[in-house]
């Protein structure tokens, strides 16, 4: 149910755009005005969030450890699953970032008769979000090219490297296929997994059907039905130099563009709202990015309170007549 | 074991399939077996906490205060500002799953709310209600819960239903670390006066008299009196054990089960054989005779409240250093706690080994030493004689327990000791040793007897992977460096896996220890023969 409400959300957004534009001629709209409000609130929204993060404190060093403490200099420690040091800590950070090294290590629980449990290696969830995330990485890189002019070197080396197997008319980029087949799988697992259904939200379901969205969107128009890609370009240069085209040039664009561009609008000023902000989140995580080093270095909570506790001396004058009388010392007979 | 128990055979059939209403409109089974009693009003009062008074989970009626929804709310948003993690953890999960199968009361409940991702909801949900803008203006659509009674009630249910092993922070990718949710649900239900009482009365204990048993400084010294003598008979003469010594070199402090408890007490003696035979200069405190801390179970501030009797009782005896006995969540606060909230401790200095002169760098703030960094150096030292054959009846496995493992990474240590003073050691799959570990069931404050079924429950991954080794290799005893593992461990060998003891690192130290001046040992440290004497003993 959560998945068809967010499908059909979804869905209508792109048929207000297609009534809007080929309807009331609403180019402009959603060709300049839509965009520029969604920067706004991607920004805004944003670096509101993370303001919010930081504003909290980190009272406690809470890492959590996976592998061998510093200790002794004859035992080994293990620098990256318990970093140490700052150090050890970006590196730690690194693996978690850009190789998602805590998913790696997945694994699938089942309880077989005997009663036996089984724990056997899950490397899906892994592959699926990987191949999601770093498509995801080339492919928004690889549309600079619309916002470059001259365009890059480095541009154009990913999108030649990204179309390396030469397949198809106009070829066929690598990504396109990939981010395809993990926005499809991820979607899967969420609605044939019974567990993952069960914990999912709303908010779960509407990210994926906009990627998938905008991504489907993407690929028309490069394969199947091509739009003007010189006024595209100078509408995306015109908006970043502050000197939007007006209705003439954008009118000449086809309505496919303006539904792909009004779901990417939607996804950026939607994300500082969303669960995706883990984007930014992960950054912050104060069980990964702090080193495990409480014993060795001082950690200041700002918030720390004084409290009431029992005192040594409040204790001995509560227990002294039975302390003198089983021998103990005293500080005071 | 109570009768109503259900029987192994039947508590293993696990239903994993979710029901078929959604998360939000079902209710928790608050009934004997899964939840554990209400703190009593005596106890609540003398920590002066608020609203205390008699009341049990199964009334339908809680008697909260009037205001209750306020100071929830109230308390949530002070937290939110306080913790960093708190607010992160409840901003960016994307609910992926990946925790889902990995917390141990999950796997023998198969409650779709003991998914880690699901207990944390249970907040998030409120959080997103009253606290974001989708959430205020869409609600359920957002995601969003509003705070009803029932939704307290199932906080309770589920927040003193999980126990803070951190396990599920290990594969979440982004750290999420539901013992921080849990530990502040925990103290959000503090503020309306919701406790167990095998929290806050052990609490209100320690607070009193220096540890959680309520065992008052005559008795400490008692205990540690007697285990003198029980030595003697087995050594032959009377080790030094003082308590409460002004100029000592080193402070040692023991989770109070060691002194009182089976099979902890077995450890106990080893420490004491092995601190004799070294020359240590060092006192137990009856005043500090708590290492393990329940105010972790309670609220930040209890921590801090019990934990400030170690450094202020070094500081009165004028000790250089502290030592600190095997235990689990007592190391969480002292690792990363501690110093933080009592330190810092300039009156102490780095941590030196008198015997082999290492410099215990790792420590050089918190200046407290863990006891199996402290045996390891000594025998890599080589300044100890050990006789492995002493240990000989012992089919070894080991357990590492939650905190040293996830929250300290103290893994090869305690390995060390046991393949240097014991022959037959033998691990468990790698997917439940390490920081893969499972929960005993019980830590937390769970480990009850009113809450049984569900320990049971909890503690089926740890006894299935002892299970394996001791159908393949024979093991027969479980080692452990946790309290709590030594309280709970062996009613769940019990009833999973017949046949298994549980035992303490410094146990098989003990036994294996030779000493000087020591008379022909016979038995060990259970006063059970020792390989090869059983003719011997029973002269």
């Amino acid at each position: 149910m959560k998945a068809l409400f967010s499908l059909i959300f979804v869905i209508i957004l792109m048929l207000l755009v297609f009534a809007g534009v080929t309807g009331a001629g609403m180019h402009y709209i959603f060709g300049v005005v839509v965009p520029y409000i969604a920067i706004f609130a991607f920004l805004a929204g944003f670096i509101y969030r993370v303001i919010r993060w930081a504003r909290s404190p980190v009272p406690f060093r809470i890492t959590t450890t996976c592998g061998q403490q510093k200790s002794l200099p004859w035992i080994k420690n293990n620098r990256l699953e318990n970093p140490d040091n700052w150090f050890a800590v970006v590196g730690r950070m690194l693996l978690e970032i850009l190789f998602f090294r805590s998913l790696f290590r997945n694994t699938k629980t089942e309880l077989k008769s005997g009663p036996k449990l089984v724990y056997g290696s899950n490397k899906y969830l892994w592959i699926g979000s990987l191949a999601f995330h770093w498509t995801f990485l080339i492919i928004f890189i690889r549309h600079f090219r619309f916002f470059t002019e001259p365009v890059p070197f480095i541009i154009s080396l990913i999108e030649q490297m990204d179309s390396f197997f030469q397949i198809g008319l106009p070829i066929i980029y690598i990504t396109d296929a990939v981010i395809l087949g993990a926005l499809t799988f991820l979607l899967l697992r969420r609605l044939l997994d019974s567990r993952i259904r069960y914990i999912s939200l709303h908010a779960d379901y509407i990210p994926l059907f906009l990627l998938l969205s905008i991504a489907c969107t993407g690929v028309w128009m490069r394969y199947f039905e091509k739009v003007d890609v010189i006024s595209i370009k100078q509408l995306s240069l015109g908006l970043f130099s502050f000197n939007p085209p007006g209705t003439e040039l954008l009118s000449g664009i086809g309505v496919m563009f303006f539904i792909h561009l009004f779901l990417v609008s939607f996804l950026i000023a939607y994300l500082p709202l969303s669960k995706l902000m883990h984007m930014g989140g992960v950054f912050l995580s104060p069980t990964r990015n702090l080193a495990n080093n409480n014993r060795i270095k001082r950690h200041v909570n700002p918030w720390n309170y004084d409290v009431k506790t029992h005192t040594y001396m409040e204790w001995e004058d509560e227990f002294r007549d039975v302390m003198k009388e089983a021998g103990m010392p005293l500080e005071k007979e | 074991m109570s009768d109503e128990t259900p029987k192994p055979e039947a508590l293993v059939k696990v239903d994993y399939k979710p029901p078929r209403k959604g998360w939000m409109d079902t209710k928790p089974d608050i009934s004997r077996g899964n939840i554990n009693w209400a703190a009593i009003p005596k106890s609540v009062e003398y920590l002066g906490l608020p609203y205390p008074r008699k009341w049990s989970p199964t009334d339908d009626d809680w008697q909260l205060p009037e205001n209750w929804k306020e100071i929830i709310l109230e308390g949530l948003r002070e937290r939110l500002s306080k913790y960093r993690s708190l607010q992160l953890f409840m901003d960016i999960c994307v609910r992926c799953g990946a925790c889902a199968d990995k917390c141990h009361f999950y796997i023998g409940s198969g409650d779709p709310k003991n998914m880690p991702v699901l207990r944390a909801e249970l907040l998030r949900a409120v959080y997103r209600k009253e606290f974001t803008l989708a959430g205020k203006i869409m609600g359920k659509i957002a995601g969003g819960r509003e705070l009803t009674i029932d939704v307290i009630k199932e906080w309770y249910y589920y927040f003193f239903q999980c126990t803070e092993c951190r396990r599920c922070s290990v594969f979440c990718p982004y750290g999420i670390d539901t013992a921080e949710i849990t530990m502040i649900g925990r103290e959000l239900l503090s503020l309306i006066g919701i406790g167990i009482d095998w929290i806050v009365t052990p609490v209100a204990n320690c607070f009193r008299t220096g540890n959680h048993l309520g065992v008052q400084p005559h008795g400490f010294q008692d205990s540690i009196d007697f285990a003198v003598d029980d030595l003697k008979d087995i050594i032959g003469f009377k080790v030094d054990a003082p308590v409460n010594k002004k100029g000592a070199e080193v402070l040692f402090i023991v989770p109070s089960a060691d002194y009182f408890g089976d099979p902890h007490y077995f450890g106990l003696l080893g420490y004491m054989m092995l601190f004799h035979e070294i020359g240590l200069d060092y006192t137990f405190s009856a005043y500090a005779s708590e290492g393990g801390n329940f105010g972790l179970f309670h609220s930040h501030e209890m921590m801090k409240i019990l934990n400030a009797k170690i450094y202020h009782e070094a500081e009165r005896l004028g000790v250089k250093w502290i030592l600190g006995g095997e235990c689990g969540h007592m190391w969480r606060v002292l690792n990363q706690y501690m110093d933080t909230m009592n330190g810092p401790a300039d009156f102490l200095e780095v941590p030196v080994s008198p015997m082999t002169g290492t410099r215990f760098e790792n420590t050089r703030t918190t200046k407290m030493v863990h006891i199996t960094e402290f045996t390891s150096d000594l025998i890599k030292n080589n300044k100890l004689k050990l006789d492995k054959s002493r240990n000989d009846h012992w089919r070894i496995t080991f357990h590492d327990s939650c905190n040293p493992a996830r929250a300290m990474g103290i893994l090869e240590e305690p390995r060390y000791i046991i393949r240097n003073v014991a022959e037959n050691f033998f691990e468990m799959p790698e997917n439940t040793i390490r920081e893969e570990t499972f929960c005993c069931g019980g830590g937390a404050g769970l480990g009850t007897d009113e809450n049984l079924e569900m320990r049971m429950r909890g503690g089926l991954p740890r006894a299935n992977a002892v299970k394996y080794v001791h159908d393949k290799y024979g093991v027969n005893v479980l080692t452990c460096m946790c309290a709590i593992d030594k309280a709970v461990l062996p009613t769940l060998m019990e009833y999973w896996v017949p046949g298994v003891e549980v035992g303490s690192i410094h146990e098989l130290v003990g036994n294996a220890l030779i000493m000087k001046g020591e008379k022909e040992r016979i038995v060990d440290l259970r006063n059970e023969p020792l390989p090869g004497k059983e003719a011997v003993k029973d002269v």
